[in-house]
């Protein structure tokens, strides 16, 4: 009896050191790494030298000019963090062309276009009778984006209203023209949304409470609010500067909400939003560096 | 007969088992190198000495790993997917490898997405 007790015991002594060893085996080395894992642009623009981001129609609220802002925030992005240079020019009445596209002037064309810094002379009206457009379209040049009248984005106050204007970006003849003003380069436009939005309706948030003997807690409290904010929709195209055609296009949303009581300007709004979207578009023409850290294991 | 059988079958299983932990033991030497050279940022090199050590050992999980942060370090991410998935197959609790894997998933779902996003004309 007491020899097999003995046999037991030593049995379970070889076992216990086996698994301990196999548990030591098995534990292996680690080491952190950090690396950089690059994400290769959409669109090959290996073809262009220049980049031209003509402008958008835009529309939602009068506080901010997005088609003005968003052409001025593509430039001086591209401008840092691009391979492509950025042609400065006014940016192209887009509207108008939409509408002298469709032979029927609509209430924004009864603006004028922004075109204020030509030099030529030329008249925005004077059309060529090719295909309904005019020269206009393409004598939009100047040292610096012009602002679009407030009127004008006062049209489109929705994304169906952004509708009749969205055939001109399939105008080949159009940006082919563009191209060869400004020799060929890689087009940059679309529509930009940016609407006042609210919500109301109950949201979780965290809330101090102290107990009968003073101990802080922080405990989650549905409460009911009202809110108010903005949606952006961009949406950017990218047209070939050579043959006048879409090579790619993207849409994006994103929103933002405040409590009401917080009064928060139009245009810190949009910049908010904007900055949650450049990486984006910024991946669509040049190659990012992704960094983070990584397990190598032995 | 079946005397001879078990004797020949025993012979062969323990003449496996070292030839076995030789093949590791070979591939870690790779590893271990794969990882200095890493570390000093030569991924090129690193990359030659992992798919080394997994060519010896085809079943080192470890190595499988290694070499799919290295693919994902040099951009080529199918490859990286390729890698973590094998390593992910041969050690499915590794937990170090699935942090990894969960890691790099959200980077290429983030490319895939977009990839898929749209191309569409307006």
């Amino acid at each position: 009896m007491t020899g097999r007790l003995a046999r037991i015991a030593r049995t379970t002594r070889i076992l216990s050191s086996v698994a301990a060893i196999l548990l030591i085996a098995g534990c292996t080395n680690y080491y952190e790494i950090p690396i950089e894992t690059p994400i290769k642009p959409k669109l090959d623009v290996s073809a262009f030298q220049r980049v031209l981001v003509a402008g958008f129609i835009a529309g939602g609220t009068d506080d901010v000019d997005g088609n003005l802002e968003t052409t001025r925030l593509l430039r001086s992005q591209l401008r840092t963090k691009s391979e492509l240079r950025v042609i400065d020019t006014d940016v192209l009445p887009l509207m108008e062309v939409a509408n002298e596209d469709k032979g029927a002037p609509q209430e924004a064309n009864a603006e004028s276009p922004k075109t204020d810094g030509k030099t030529d002379g030329k008249t925005d009206g004077a059309s060529d009778g090719k295909e309904g457009k005019s020269d206009p379209k393409v004598e939009a040049r100047g040292e610096a984006p012009q602002p679009a009248s407030p009127d004008k984005a006062a049209v489109i106050k929705d994304a169906k209203d952004l509708e009749p204007y969205e055939h001109v970006f399939a105008d080949v003849e159009y940006w082919k023209k563009i191209g060869e003003e400004y020799q060929n380069p890689l087009i940059v436009t679309g529509t930009v949304m940016f609407t006042p939005h609210q919500r109301s309706g109950i949201v979780q948030r965290e809330e101090e409470v102290y107990d009968s003997f003073g101990r802080r807690r922080v405990v989650p409290v549905r409460t009911y609010m009202e809110r108010k904010g903005y949606i952006l929709q961009p949406k950017f195209i990218f047209i070939d500067g050579r043959t006048g055609t879409v090579m790619h296009s993207e849409n994006f949303r994103e929103e933002v909400l405040y409590n009401a009581n917080q009064s928060t300007p139009a245009l810190s709004s949009y910049f908010e939003l904007m900055d949650r979207l450049i990486p984006s578009f910024l991946s669509t023409l040049s190659s990012q560096r992704i960094k983070g850290t990584r397990v190598l294991l032995e | 007969m079946p005397i001879r059988t078990l004797t020949i079958l025993l012979l062969l299983g323990t003449s496996a088992a070292p030839l076995a932990a030789d093949a590791r033991s070979d591939a870690k030497k790779q590893v271990q190198f794969g990882i200095a050279v890493a570390q000093r940022g030569l991924w090129r090199e690193a990359i030659y000495r992992w798919e080394r050590a997994v060519q010896i050992d085809p079943k080192y999980a470890e190595a499988l790993n290694d070499l799919a942060i290295a693919y994902e370090h040099e951009g080529d991410l199918e490859k990286a997917r390729v890698a973590y998935e094998k390593a992910l197959e041969l050690e499915p609790n590794n937990a170090l490898i699935k942090q990894n894997y969960e890691l790099f998933k959200e980077i290429n779902d983030r490319t895939t997405r977009k990839d898929s996003q749209d191309n569409q004309n307006p």
